[in-house]
């Protein structure tokens, strides 16, 4: 017996191997990180020189100094190396730190969010990667799979069409269509044909439980979902024993014996099952399989007209159709084929080709029975969960191994791409390179027309072609992905998946994959970012993901909830970081100019280490519950998340930001500490906690005026640190041993030193509230904007409507709840049905210029017509 | 995925399903302040009204303080030796006396405090800083513990090196110029007890810490010590050793217990012993009386003002920015979305 399982699995094999993540935002400090790096050492180097001259000019003349006439060889580098050990701590080291923290924290968030638990299978929201939350808020392509992550893979027969005869149109639900029920009790032998291929032409395995019960292990929901129907149909597949499979049909016991399976593989497209029927002894070819191979297969004569029709209608409903056939054969007719078949499937070389090309043998004459059609429901939520991403900037590219028209309705009512005046399909096929270029080419030219318009126009492409454009095409697809918001990829390969993902990637985009199946683990471990479904094909895609949810509409919370807040509260944080170490590290420097500049050091060790470890490092952690915006306010905006996309909240602008504000708030501390402590209370010691103290208060009223929310948490954090600062100095002011011994009963003895302290506080923010105040209320961000109506119950609150949108499918204007009151016109007709489609219907959606003609004649058969009359 | 593990791994989900609370929701209750123009242009002038009084009572606190500041390191240097000021300061032979005259302004009531000021003198020195051995200061038992004095941390003794009490380029560099002040023929008693801290002379300094060795190198620094009274009477030196965190400083020299009236002449008689002429050093003598917020310095008052001022104009400009250009806060017009729904 033979297992096929573990990493030498063609799954296995593919899967690839994961690489480690580094946000965006990681890139960006370790950029920053070596920017201050650089300048640190310019400063060195300057302050070395001018430490040296000085040295050399000046402090060979101040005796009491001492300095010998020689020196060491060395004693050049005394002096930039006391700089280099004065300003390392220019670099936080802390950062690294503080920030492993929060980020484990926003993780624990994720896993804590009540709101994404799935109810169904109570599964929480699990973040497997901790230290990518950032990347979540920054997220500007995501790629989906289709089943199981848009849909729910819970596949149910609803339709199908028997020798002509639509079951289940009316009903919606053909098991419970009446007429069928009645063909099939009236014996009709179409229906009975059509049931018993639903029932055995497949690998599916009944159990039988003690109870009397049957489940059925199958590999595939479709075929699961075909068996159960033919079930509850009275075709009731209840055993199979060896070779022999026994049917249970209105209470009649059938036995058939299997002779053989030809079985399914992506290229062919269809499988069958040849059968001998156990009472009549006949032999039977039963086949089921996608149209394009079933169809084609008819024999000569046989009108499939019907059935094409059956399987487009069924198509555009977003149906999964199979096609289903049947031939008898005769005796010698198989026993020849079965010799050519075991034969085959003994060959080494080519096996694979050679199988298909016998199966192909018996596979032809077929008489075509009907079309099933099964129905994948889209999962809850998932219309208005991708709109919502969709207006917060996000492009989404769907990722199927389904075919064309099925994803293409999956798309339309998944809110991929805006209905008709809006939105537009361009579809790219083909079989040759040629064609495949002229396609491309076609569709980029009406993408860069279309580019200066707000429209919304996606692309559609299926793996051959896809294939062809990545290998020979490379730029021009490039080009194509960076234009079109939307793409639509039927019959792609799970490493085809992977190659899209890392063609975004190398258009330096931030990239999330989503997917539920062993297919999609390359493509979520190539992404930026992989969110996992644990749905029903298993935990394989959940286990290789950064982040695995319940089900695909968390996705809307994870991104614009705890995407953006990481990515607001890490950005803070960081750049805080850099900011207080800045600060202290400037006043040291501006101390060495009074210090002929001779890298004395204005703080003692313990205190730099305090300041450093405790005093700054609290109250910034803490900013892991700062919001700035609600949830319910962040959810009705979406379009706010392009302020974390875009990075601006850190980047070298903001940056510069902190580094002035740190390099002010230095002079603020430093020239006060040292007019207010000159003259007779110019004491060293004295100074230095003067002006720490400085630096912790202003540092305190930083991070209040850079806090959103302030819960107690907050609170106790911001003005529990001061109180702790004065203990701990106070505490080590009572050791007699330690240097600074008194000195702080000292200082809060003296008037002077808290009007110093309030003093520095009020230089120090005083500006920076002006500036802050001034940009808030003149030069207000969107951010500001949201802030100030959401706090002052502005008309957001007012008009809001955050109850969850009913499921409509063409509610996909970018009508935000505050723009309410203004005009609506020319969206009405927007509100069609989609679904009920025609054939018949125009294409209106081209713009009123000229140069559109030229491409709707060209692109009419690939343009997918979709709207009745709009 | 085989049923067992499955099931296994279901329970497990169960459990790990989150616990409601507050903090994990991110829901606890916050307060969200934003920069309403009420509430800055309230702070401004709050700031304001309360800055610009303590900064008037500062500023007339500080004018209240008397302070007589006289400069005699280049008065002091007689005539002769005005070319080569080094061979007399440094010369022991030289007669360093030297007399001048300050005058009272206004009256000065006791306590007047005697101050030395030093301009251009690098106590913050790296090299300086450094040079002393608390240890050694403390206790008597840790005479040798000398480690950080270098370079003036031994004396060689006929070839054995001996510690030096108290080592180190501080204490080697001691203040040595001394005050005496006369009015109307009447010696004015400096009162030299009590002015270094208390917490040094009790627990910093040793009573039983006596100075041994210190000036005995070839290199004389500044002044020496009497080597039999301990070193936590030795006031001089504690007051000295308070390093300065500036190149000017003033240290405590005395007290004066009795008033001084204004338009009195006081005559100073000093010892113009320490050597600042190397290195372009000067040196005062001041005598200041205190108020609350300690010595003469208007730069607290002045900064309060200019702050409490800054604030006051701060708020009127936003006071005439909000009344003649409003900005209603939080109109969603003015998100650019919108704005192209408008469109």
């Amino acid at each position: 017996m033979v297992y096929f399982l573990g990493n030498e699995t063609k799954l296995g094999m593919s899967r690839g191997v994961a690489e480690p993540k580094l946000t965006a935002m990681d890139a960006m400090i370790d950029k920053l990180t070596g920017a201050i790096f650089i300048f640190q050492i310019v400063v060195v180097i300057v302050l070395g020189i001018a430490g040296n001259v000085w040295k050399d000019t000046e402090a060979r003349k101040h005796w009491y100094v001492l300095y010998p006439d020689e020196g060491p060889w060395y004693e050049l580098l005394i002096i930039p190396l006391r700089f280099e050990l004065l300003c390392s701590i220019m670099i936080p080291i802390s950062i690294k730190v503080s920030l492993d923290l929060v980020k484990s924290l926003y993780a624990k968030f994720i896993d804590w969010d009540k709101q994404m638990v799935d109810v169904e299978t109570a599964t929480p929201a699990n973040a497997t990667n901790t230290a990518i939350s950032e990347d979540l808020g920054q997220v500007e392509y995501i790629l989906t799979d289709k089943t199981g992550t848009l849909t729910e893979n819970k596949m149910i027969f609803k339709r199908c069409c028997i020798a002509g005869t639509f079951f289940g149109n009316e009903n919606g639900d053909a098991v419970k269509d009446v007429e069928l029920l009645k063909a099939i009790n009236t014996g009709s032998p179409d229906a009975i044909k059509f049931l018993t291929v639903m029932a055995i032409c497949n690998t599916v395995i009944p159990i039988k439980s003690p109870s009397g019960i049957v489940t059925y292990k199958a590999q595939s929901q479709d075929e699961e979902a075909l068996v159960r129907a033919a079930a509850s149909m009275h075709m009731d597949f209840v055993n199979k024993n060896a070779n022999i499979l026994e049917i249970n049909f209105n209470g009649s016991l059938i036995q058939y014996e299997v002779l053989d399976y030809l079985e399914f593989t992506s290229d062919r497209k269809r499988m069958s099952v040849v059968v001998r029927d156990c009472s009549s002894n006949k032999i039977i070819l039963l086949s089921k399989g996608a149209d394009e191979a079933i169809l084609p297969c008819a024999y000569a004569g046989f009108q499939t007209k019907t059935f094409y029709e059956a399987v487009d209608q069924y198509a555009q409903m977003g149906l999964r159709t199979f096609c289903l056939a049947w031939r008898e054969l005769n005796e010698v007719e198989y026993h020849d084929w079965s010799l050519l078949f075991k034969e085959a499937n003994s060959t080494l070389v080519d096996r694979e080709w050679r199988v298909a090309e016998v199966c192909q043998r018996l596979e032809q004459d077929l008489e075509i029975l009907g079309v099933a059609a099964i129905e994948d429901r889209l999962q809850d939520g998932v219309p208005e969960a991708i709109e919502t991403l969709r207006k917060a900037g996000i492009n989404f590219w769907m990722l199927t191994g389904d075919k064309q028209n099925t994803a293409i309705q999956i798309a339309l009512s998944c809110n991929f791409v805006s209905p008709e005046p809006k939105g537009q399909l361009l579809l790219i096929n083909g079989k040759t390179e040629d064609e495949v270029c002229r396609n491309l080419e076609r569709v980029l030219l009406t993408m860069r027309i279309t580019k200066a318009e707000p429209k919304d126009v996606a692309f559609v492409i299926d793996g051959w072609a896809l294939e062809i454009a990545l290998k020979n095409y490379r730029k021009a697809f490039t080009e194509l992905a960076i234009l079109s918001r939307t793409a639509i990829c039927c019959r792609v390969t799970p490493s085809q998946k992977a190659q899209l993902v890392e063609l975004l990637k190398s258009c330096d985009y931030r990239t999330l994959a989503i997917g539920d199946g062993g297919n999609d683990v390359r493509m979520i471990q190539q992404a930026d970012i992989g969110v996992g479904i644990s749905g029903r094909e298993g935990l394989q895609a959940a286990r290789a993901a950064d982040y695995s949810i319940g089900k695909f509409r968390f996705l809307t919370r994870l991104i614009l909830v705890h995407g953006r807040y990481s990515y607001n509260r890490t950005a803070f944080l960081s750049q805080y970081s850099f900011y207080k170490s800045l600060l202290i590290c400037f006043i040291q420097i501006f101390f060495s100019f009074v210090s002929g500049v001779s890298g004395t050091s204005l703080f003692n060790s313990v205190s730099l280490m305090a300041y450093n470890v405790f005093y700054t490092s609290v109250p910034v952690l803490v900013s892991v519950l700062d919001k700035d915006l609600s949830e319910k306010t962040v959810m009705q905006h979406p379009q706010i998340l392009f302020y974390c996309q875009a990075g601006r909240l850190l980047n070298p602008t903001t940056f510069a930001g902190w580094f002035g504000r740190a390099l002010f708030h230095a002079i603020v501390v430093f020239a006060i500490t040292m007019h207010s402590y000159a003259f007779e209370k110019s004491e060293m010691e004295e100074v230095s906690m003067v002006a720490l103290s400085g630096c912790v208060w202003l540092q305190a009223f930083v991070v209040t005026l850079e806090t959103n929310s302030f819960t107690i948490l907050q609170h106790v954090a911001i003005w529990g640190n001061l109180v702790v600062f004065y203990i701990i100095n106070w505490i080590v002011s009572a050791l007699p041993r330690s240097g600074m011994y008194t000195i702080m009963y000292r200082l809060c003895r003296q008037p002077a030193y808290w009007n110093t302290m309030f003093l520095i506080v009020a230089a120090g923010m005083g500006p920076v509230l002006a500036l802050k105040y001034f940009r808030y209320t003149y030069r207000s961000s969107k951010i500001n904007i949201l802030q100030q109506a959401e706090r002052l119950g502005g008309p957001i609150l007012s008009l809001g409507n955050i109850e969850p949108q009913p499921r409509t499918l063409d509610d996909t204007d970018d009508r935000s709840p505050l723009s309410i009151s203004q005009s609506k016109n020319g969206r009405s007709s927007v509100f069609e049905p989609l679904l009920s489609d025609s054939p018949s219907a125009v294409r209106r959606s081209f713009g009123p210029g000229a140069t559109f003609d030229f491409f709707q004649s060209q692109s009419k058969s690939s343009n997918y017509p979709r709207n009745k009359d709009n | 995925m085989n049923p067992v593990t499955n099931g296994a791994l279901k329970s497990k989900k169960t459990s790990k399903k989150p616990e409601y609370s507050r903090f994990t929701q991110q829901e606890l209750p916050a307060w969200k302040p934003i920069l309403t123009p009420g509430w800055v242009i309230t702070s401004f002038l709050a700031i304001a009204f309360l800055f610009i009084p303590i900064g008037l009572v500062s500023l007339f606190a500080s004018e209240r303080v008397v302070e007589i500041v006289y400069r005699y390191d280049q008065d002091c240097v007689p005539e002769m030796y005005r070319g080569n000021v080094s061979a007399y300061i440094r010369n022991s032979l030289t007669n360093k006396t030297c007399i001048g005259n300050i005058t009272v302004p206004k009256k000065m009531d006791p306590p007047i405090f005697v101050y030395y000021q030093l301009d251009n003198f690098y106590q913050n020195h790296r090299r300086y800083v450094k040079s002393r051995s608390d240890k050694q200061l403390r206790s008597a038992a840790y005479e040798s513990s000398t480690k950080e004095c270098e370079p003036e941390a031994r004396f060689n003794k006929s070839g054995d090196p001996v510690p030096i009490v108290p080592c180190g380029l501080i204490a080697w560099s001691l203040f040595n110029d001394t005050y005496n002040l006369i009015k109307k023929d009447k010696v004015l008693n400096i009162n030299k007890k009590g002015i270094a801290w208390k917490s040094d002379t009790k627990v910093k300094f040793g009573s039983n810490v006596y100075p041994k060795n210190f000036q005995s190198n070839d290199l004389i620094g500044g002044g020496k010590l009497n080597e039999s009274i301990p070193l936590s009477k030795q006031e001089d030196l504690i007051v000295w050793m308070r390093t300065a965190a500036l190149p000017t400083f003033r240290k405590l020299y005395g007290k004066i217990n009795t008033s001084l009236e204004a338009h009195d002449t006081i005559t100073v008689v000093l010892e113009n012993n320490y050597n600042t002429y190397s290195f372009g050093g000067q040196k005062k003598l001041v005598l200041s009386t205190t108020s609350w917020i300690g010595g003469k310095n208007d730069f607290l008052g002045i900064a309060y003002l200019t702050v409490g001022g800054i604030c006051l104009f701060m708020a009127l400009n936003f006071i005439l920015l909000y009344v003649f250009k409003p900005r209603p806060l939080g109109d969603p017009s003015y998100l650019s979305w919108n704005r192209k729904a408008v469109n």
